[in-house]
């Protein structure tokens, strides 16, 4: 169980009152060069709100998957998704159906977003972040619902088990989600996701706008009653395919015949 | 412009200066009123304050906060708008804004429940929890009301027993982390934790290390589900079918507050009432689950009159005729001089009070005391006492004491949180590391005999001096040792005061009573003989008449030896007790008396507060309050103590005893936290034993014989949970000494002092200092009393192989 962080800057006052900071490679790796050039360099490239470049990890369906280093503000998910010197299109000349863009937790993004650029304000105005960097694509022939379980599972998997939402509410969408990506979903599930993703994250969620559905982008933030950010991150894409791909869902839902009951032949016995 | 200028002038008005502003008051708005809040105070606890209750599982008073079950999550505002805020993680700030009624904070509140709901079992019907349960409340009064959880619940083997004395049920947990953070944070047997992660969470114990803390059954009144139940509880009765009141448990004497919760007249269960001054909510096993002492198939239920040898029940009439004809034939042989009274401890002030005018003015000895030898001398009641808080709240803890933990466990409680939370200092004095010891900032050992010169070494230290030196210095003092006398302890405790002037004295007696009993009048009379005394007075033949007022010289008198001889001597004896004992099994005359919860009265603790103990149930049998007794014997020697109830005692203790005004029935009602008595200073000082200890030869081992939690005391041997808890009789040595003296741990050995020899398995144990031999009193297996000989300032043993 993890502790409580103590109420100061990790980075003065952490882990035993000492100074605590983990960094990631990236990080790490810009600091070369920034020593041997200059912050004025470093802003030169980039917009003012994300300056410099940015190492994207791209996985999925398109036909160069790997790590690129694309310039933050000017690079497109367009340009990242189909330019020549990046991952050049989806495999087999498929069709995009959907991409995230910015690791597990972050809400998706359909063909109406490519020509955003990686600029942290107008992603999170169009309803996602940039996040960790990693780009998810997934074109025609993804399963949206197994998608969705897959990502879901592993944040539930992940929960520390401190706070109630997550540990219980995590668990509970993933039940829920087994199901319906199995075939067993009922007519509730779908609106019995969006009512747990109101206890872990009350009030509007964030999504994409979407021309095909005629749905406008609700941006970020999202309020939540978690501790930290998991709970949410099960959450995030539930509401993402669920939003935006209903119709997967609905059409993996067992439609039960209804047996009437008639009331008055028992009434007519006394 | 200045304030000089009249009114109504252009630009000018009379200044009035503006109120002072408190730094420790801080405005908030709380749902729509302005509150005043205390700055630091959570928001959940000023809310409560103010009236307004704010749902909870994993939040509790006498914790830190931890901000787990997010079900005090409401809107707060300090500037940037509603935020969803853990409202006991957050202080109060000002102006800062709190709605816990905002529809968001309603969703959110059932949301939560829903949740918990999800994988929680259907087992109310089963759960002893159920109706006092906050689960069960909050969910009636802020959940959703229907579940449309449709998946598998969780599922754990259940229950599981953690301890001898409590059950889990991991399937109800809802890891609140109060069980966990209870045994870490307050009691400090981190014996219980979470295991696995996200769903899978749940407590577990140690492979191979139950939950055996002292404090175990605390966990189970925490538990906000029926997760954590108690053994001797389980399936007993609904609270609804409880009959409630509060009390005060008189197991040890630090006295603290309890409810006494019954049902068609049966004890069946003892909770914690948080009393700021005493235990905070928290109480010991053995105070908790002792209860069921009282309704022991063992107690002596009617009045028994020794016939050729042998005990026949008799009226009450009978018994106290008996009883009178014994003690008037003994004044007449010997004068009242003849006559002993000892005991008195273990029963209501008004029970001592009583006993103490029959003793002195209708039989009219001064051969009167409550001690049994086995603690401190009354005049330590002279010296200027603190109070628990006083001692918590103190800048040095001096520990002159016994292990806290065991003898007198909440005070450990109270004094361990002193010094976690670095508000003070422990300087311990001890023969054998205590629970305390890892708390302490320097814990010196000493040898038996030594203490004086190691606590006069200790005082020259410059950095002790300088902690000193701070002021606020609280002395905990008490008997640490049975083998040896307290005179070098009291004269150690009278260094430490002369060094630091100012200093208050804590007195660690220990049965329940002994401050109360001493204040009213049980003890000794001008040339009266304590219980040492008179015990050796019986072995010589001066006492005619011995009465043992719920006394057990047997099991409890450091010396086994000098209390049979005593007991063989006295030529007739008198014994007011609820079992039969081994001392009051061999008297003339059993005058059976009602137990803890059968009688209304008050009871002193050691800091001296006075505060109520209730008659929940009706006596047993043919039982009586000790006070009817001595009333009853009264009235067969041809006196009226004048007493037709209770309270009537109650007063006379108020209008007669020093210090007592104050304690009426009213003042008792008024003031549920006790009333202080203060110090009394007409206690007779008794003398002590003087003389040194000798060296120690190189062969023998000094003799440190302390109590434990559990042993074969009355009311732990006669509650059956309890009864198999006590380790047993053993010789505890340090494992270097072990090789020197050419024994293992485990084997059987002859311990022999100049007294006796008495076989007992060796125990290697790095707690015990080099050089002594320790050994639990009382507990089950041969007595190490026999190796006692109590005039003698210590005992040394020698251990022999087989």
């Amino acid at each position: 169980m993890p502790r409580l962080k103590p109420p100061y800057f990790p980075a003065a006052i952490g882990l035993y009152g000492k100074p605590t900071i983990v960094n990631n490679v990236e990080t790490l790796a810009n600091l070369p060069w920034l020593l041997t050039h200059s912050a004025a360099d470093y802003t030169a490239i980039g917009t003012a709100t994300s300056p410099g470049t940015r190492m994207v990890a791209v996985s999925g369906h398109v036909k160069r998957p790997g790590v690129f280093e694309i310039v933050n503000g000017t690079t497109t998910f367009r340009d990242l998704l189909y330019g020549d010197e990046f991952c050049q299109g989806i495999r087999n000349g498929n069709e995009l159906k959907a991409f995230v863009p910015g690791g597990g937790s972050a809400p998706w993004f359909l063909p109406d977003q490519l020509d955003l650029p990686f600029e942290a304000k107008l992603v999170g105005a169009a309803g996602s972040m940039l996040g960790s960097g990693a780009v998810i694509v997934m074109d025609e022939t993804t399963d949206i619902p197994r998608a969705a379980l897959t990502l879901t599972r592993f944040y539930a998997h992940e929960s520390c088990g401190k706070c109630v939402p997550c540990r219980e509410g995590a668990t509970w969408l993933e039940r829920i989600m087994e199901r319906l990506a199995d075939g067993h979903g009922t007519e509730t599930d779908l609106e019995q996701l969006f009512e747990i993703g109101q206890t872990i994250c009350p009030g509007p969620f964030p999504h994409a706008a979407s021309g095909r559905l005629g749905i406008e982008a609700a941006p970020f933030p999202f309020k939540m009653t978690t501790i930290c950010y998991v709970g949410p991150s099960a959450y995030t894409s539930v509401h993402s395919a669920v939003t935006l791909f209903r119709s997967e869902f609905e059409a993996k839902i067992v439609k039960r015949k209804l047996i009437p009951v008639s009331v008055g032949a028992i009434d007519d016995q006394h | 412009m200045t304030s000089t200028e009249s009114g109504t002038e252009s630009g000018t008005e009379p200044v009035t200066p503006a109120p002072p502003v408190d730094p420790n008051v801080v405005s908030v708005t709380l749902n729509g009123r302005v509150i005043e809040a205390t700055k630091g105070e959570l928001v959940i606890a000023a809310a409560e304050r103010h009236g307004v209750y704010i749902p909870r599982f994993c939040y509790h008073e006498r914790m830190n906060s931890v901000g787990m079950c997010r079900m005090c999550i409401c809107e707060v505002d300090t500037g940037r708008g509603p935020q969803l805020t853990p409202t006991c993680m957050v202080a109060v700030a000002p102006n800062m804004v709190i709605d816990t009624e905002s529809e968001m904070t309603k969703n959110v509140q059932q949301g939560i429940l829903e949740l918990l709901l999800a994988n929680h079992p259907l087992d109310c019907p089963i759960c002893d929890k159920g109706g006092e349960c906050p689960l069960q409340d909050q969910a009636f009064s802020h959940g959703p009301g229907e579940s449309r959880y449709i998946e598998e619940k969780r599922h754990f083997e259940k229950p599981i027993p953690i301890s001898d004395l409590v059950y889990l049920d991991r399937e109800r947990c809802i890891l609140c982390d109060r069980c966990t953070r209870f045994a870490d944070e307050v009691a400090g047997d981190a014996l219980i934790s979470f295991t696995h992660r996200g769903n899978e969470t749940q407590i577990a114990t140690f492979p191979d290390e139950p939950f055996s803390s002292y404090f175990s059954g605390n966990t189970v009144q925490i538990c906000p589900v029926g997760a954590l139940t108690a053994k001797p509880y389980r399936f007993k009765a609904r609270p609804w079918d409880l009959a409630q009141q509060e009390s005060t448990c008189t197991s040890c004497a630090v006295g603290c507050r309890i409810v006494i919760d019954s049902s068609r007249d049966e004890v069946l269960r003892y909770m914690g009432v948080d009393s700021e001054p005493v235990n905070h909510g928290w109480l010991c096993d053995r105070g908790r689950f002792n209860f069921e002492s009282t309704k022991s198939d063992d107690r002596v239920l009617q009045p028994l009159l020794r016939e050729h040898g042998e005990l026949r029940e008799v009226s009450w009439n009978e018994a106290l005729g008996a009883a009178a004809a014994i003690i008037k034939e003994a004044k007449t042989a010997g004068g009242a001089d003849g006559v002993a009274v000892i005991g008195g401890a273990r029963g209501t002030n008004e029970d001592a009070y009583a006993w103490s005018r029959l003793a002195h003015e209708v039989i009219g000895t001064p051969n009167v005391y409550s001690q049994m030898g086995d603690g401190l001398p009354a005049d330590i009641l002279r010296l200027d006492r603190a109070t628990i808080n006083e001692a918590a709240h103190a800048t040095t803890i001096v520990l002159l004491a016994p292990d806290l933990k065991e003898e007198l466990p909440v005070l450990y409680l109270r004094l361990r949180e002193a010094a976690e939370k670095k508000r003070s200092r422990i300087l311990e004095f001890t023969p054998k590391q205590t629970g305390l010891t890892r708390y302490a900032w320097r814990s010196i050992g000493y040898e038996p005999g030594s203490q004086v010169a190691v606590v006069n070494d200790t005082l020259g230290d410059k950095d002790v001096a300088a902690q000193l030196a701070k002021g606020n210095v609280v002395v905990v003092f008490g008997r640490a040792n049975l083998a040896e006398t307290i005179t070098a302890s009291v004269q150690a405790l009278h260094q430490l005061l002369a060094a630091a002037p100012g200093t208050k004295v804590l007195p660690a007696f220990r049965r329940g009573n002994s401050v109360g009993a001493l204040s009213v009048g049980m003890r000794t009379g001008a040339g009266g003989l304590d219980t040492r005394g008179v015990l050796q007075a019986a072995a010589d033949g001066k006492i005619d008449c011995l009465v043992l007022v719920g006394a057990d010289p047997l099991a409890d008198f450091p010396d086994t030896d000098l209390a049979r001889r005593g007991l063989a001597g006295a030529r007739r004896t008198i014994a007011v007790d609820t079992f039969l004992t081994g001392s009051s099994a061999r008297a003339d005359v059993v005058l059976p008396a009602c137990a803890f919860g059968e009688k209304d009265g008050t009871t002193t603790n050691l800091e001296g507060r006075v505060s109520n103990v209730v008659r929940q149930v009706s006596p047993a049998g043919n039982t009586r309050p000790d006070w009817m007794i001595a009333s009853g014997l009264a009235m067969a020697l041809g006196s009226d103590l004048g007493y037709a109830n209770v309270n009537e005692v109650t007063l006379d203790i108020a209008i007669n005893v020093p210090g007592f005004e104050q304690v009426t029935v009213d003042g008792l009602a008024a003031n549920a936290d006790g009333l202080l008595v203060g110090t009394q200073t007409a206690i007779w000082p008794v003398t002590l034993l003087e003389g040194t200890a000798p060296e120690r030869n190189s062969y023998d081992l000094r003799l440190v014989i302390g109590r434990t939690m559990y042993d074969q005391g009355v009311g732990t041997a006669t509650s059956p949970s309890l009864a198999h808890l006590p380790r047993g009789s053993a010789v505890h040595l340090h494992p270097l000494d072990l090789a020197r003296v050419g024994t293992a741990d485990g084997v059987e050995v002859k311990v022999r002092s100049a007294r006796a020899t008495v076989v007992l398995p060796v125990v290697a144990d790095a707690s015990v200092l080099r050089g002594t031999a320790w050994m639990p009193w009382n507990n089950p297996g041969p007595n190490v009393g026999e190796l006692i000989d109590c005039f003698s300032a210590i005992n040394d043993v020698r251990i022999e192989n087989l």
